[in-house]
């Protein structure tokens, strides 16, 4: 018996199959199934008993008594939820003109562009939570500010008085002298992001802006006309980022693991993850419907 | 001979007073924009190192701005000692370099299949690969950590063995696992940034190896891989500097053996001071000791990653 030889496409596909293989595996059993039990484990209770547990079904007791009963979890979540929506837009927008100003060229770029990506390699969550204001905070040379003590506050103190007598509303100030408080935060926590938009612009083509400039564009028009829209699809990439990526180190979730293994409510705590879960993807489902309107595709 | 364009703007520079102006105040606005970026960032590294430098004595002193009075390596050592720096160290280097080298296999493979070899299915399969990213870690923490508490590979191992599932708590076992399936820590990201970099890679060359007589193998070796060595550089970046500096996994799936992040943690408590500002000023040099290497490291290694990052095609 004669087998027909596979054609280049079939045998493509089952090297595909081969090749994703590990990753079938994983997903499996360490993503989907995880998921399932994690949302069983939210609508039970769960007892610890001898070589393993045992698994009660109780409804949705748990996500209830979470907005009744728990002191924290409301607040927290709020919290987290608003640091979120107040922390994307800005770290968006510092990333991408970093990622402009880095992008030109003068003296010492090299150099400019590897401390902008140090910190990349210096933010964690294990050193964040152990930040160099809580010393400062106690110590003599509380005078020196990194933008989250005292002295932070009263720089802005002066932006704010000037940027209210040159009649902004009271919300816009108060966004943008946050914002200027919190430097440092947002800094360290968008070196990816500027990576990758810095990559998004070395790949414009150079010949878009050659013609503008001989049309006769500013520097202004150019910026606003060829490269913004053409790093539109990494604001969405970005964002996407951002947002998980405030993840490792947000309130609620050191509370949700908190409740896990010190007070070992395993069934609460994953109620906890999926409410935040719920509201993360309701966060990201607007956020991208919104931004992916305004996407600009060159193809 | 330069193109039109370019003569253009020298004959501007040179002709052009407003124009030139404007470029120099510009350059003026940039050059103080970088320079207070740069300092924002690199200001609390150097005041961490400044004070990890310090004796007991300057911490109270406050005419004791940046360079110590008191110079002394004793904190260094308080901090080695109290965190058990060494073993924990070397804990950090094995985990972080295996998942590094394990996970690069397993994403380039998988991404290298989203990106040619398409099969039925592996579109959804994509869109789980991006789901796993989204999703928030703490949802599968439990499952996650019973998974490895109770190992039993789909039921298989109680089947050959009869025990009850192994237990692969306090093992680098977890990590090697998750790693070697492409589930580890960020891994969605690497195999979202390896398939944006293989799909960039004209498909012509690829039909040329074919027509060579290469197999998909040769094809993924020798052609794919070494052009996309911009991307391998990142994500070999990321994925060794996120392992090292991980603490929410390893606190997970180790709970005897210590960590440099986790031992970080544990210090205050092993110190043993009374002084609270003495204790901060240890944990602070603890930090330093753990982010020293990579800092190291990345002195080295900048200059490649600035320049992959000119060739990596993230873009979409």
């Amino acid at each position: 018996m004669f087998k027909k030889p596979m054609t280049l496409k079939q045998k493509n596909a089952w090297f595909g199959v081969l090749f994703t293989a590990p990753l079938i595996f994983g997903m499996l059993m360490l993503f989907i199934l995880p998921l399932i039990q994690s949302f069983r484990y939210s609508l039970s209770s769960l007892d610890m008993v001898e070589g393993g547990f045992k698994v009660n079904y109780e409804g949705f007791a748990n996500y209830t008594s979470l907005f009744t009963d728990n002191p924290d979890f409301p607040r927290t979540l709020v919290e987290s939820l608003v640091n979120m929506v107040v922390n994307v837009p800005l770290i968006i927008i510092f990333s991408l003109f970093a990622a402009v100003l880095l992008n030109q060229k003068f003296r010492g770029r090299p150099f400019a562009r590897a401390v902008f990506f140090l910190p990349v390699i210096l933010a964690s969550s294990a050193i964040a939570n152990l930040d160099i204001s809580s010393f400062v905070g106690g110590g003599p040379i509380g005078g020196s500010s990194d933008g989250s003590d005292g002295s932070g506050m009263l720089q802005s103190f002066e932006l704010n008085k000037m940027m209210l007598e040159s009649g902004l509303s009271p919300v816009i100030v108060e966004y943008i002298t946050g914002a200027v408080d919190r430097i440092y935060e947002i800094i360290s926590s968008s070196g990816v992001q500027i990576l990758i938009f810095l990559a998004g612009l070395q790949s414009i083509s150079p010949s878009l802006y050659e013609a503008s400039k001989i049309e006769g564009a500013t520097g202004y028009e150019s910026f606003w006309k060829i490269t913004f829209p053409m790093v539109t699809p990494l604001i969405l990439t970005n964002m996407v980022y951002s947002i998980t990526d405030t993840f490792s180190s947000n309130q609620i979730n050191l509370l949700i693991s908190e409740t896990a293994f010190k007070v070992f409510d395993f069934g609460m705590s994953a109620a906890m993850s999926w409410v935040f879960f719920l509201c993360v993807s309701i966060v990201l489902a607007v956020s991208t419907g919104l931004i992916s309107r305004k996407v600009f595709y060159y193809d | 001979m330069k193109s039109p364009a370019a003569y253009t703007e020298l004959f501007v520079r040179r002709y052009n007073p407003v124009d030139r102006t404007s470029r120099f105040v510009w350059a003026v606005i940039r050059t103080v924009l970088i320079l207070g970026f740069c300092f924002v960032i690199l200001f609390p590294l150097f005041l961490r190192i400044s004070i990890a430098f310090r004796s007991k004595v300057d911490i109270y002193d406050p005419t004791v701005l940046w360079i110590p009075r008191h110079f002394t390596l004793e904190n260094f050592k308080l901090a080695i000692e109290a965190s058990h720096y060494f073993t924990a160290f070397l804990h950090t280097v094995y985990i972080s370099s295996s998942t590094t080298i394990i996970q690069m296999a397993s994403c380039t493979f998988a991404a290298y299949a989203f990106a040619r070899l398409k099969f039925k299915g592996s579109n959804i399969l994509f869109v789980l690969v991006i789901f796993t990213i989204v999703v928030p870690p703490q949802t599968i923490m439990i499952p996650l950590y019973l998974t490895y508490r109770y190992f039993d590979l789909f039921g298989l191992i109680p089947l050959l063995t009869g025990s009850k599932g192994l237990n692969l708590i306090d093992t680098f076992w977890p990590f090697i696992i998750s790693a070697g399936t492409a589930m580890g820590l960020k891994n969605g990201l690497y195999i979202y940034i390896f398939r944006q970099f293989f799909r960039g890679i004209p498909k012509e060359v690829e039909e040329a190896a074919l027509v060579d007589g290469a197999g998909v193998m040769r094809t993924f070796f020798r052609i794919m891989l070494p052009n996309a060595v911009p991307a391998i550089v990142t994500v070999l970046l990321f994925s060794f500097v996120w392992q090292w500096n991980d603490s929410y996994y390893v606190s997970l799936f180790l709970k005897q053996v210590k960590v440099l992040s986790t031992s970080l943690m544990d210090m205050g408590v092993g110190l043993k001071e009374p002084d609270p500002v003495y204790t901060s000023m240890l944990l602070n040099t603890g930090v330093l000791l753990t982010i020293a290497p990579l800092v190291i490291m990345y002195l080295f290694v900048q200059r490649y990653f600035v320049e992959s990052v000119e060739r990596t095609g993230i873009t979409g």
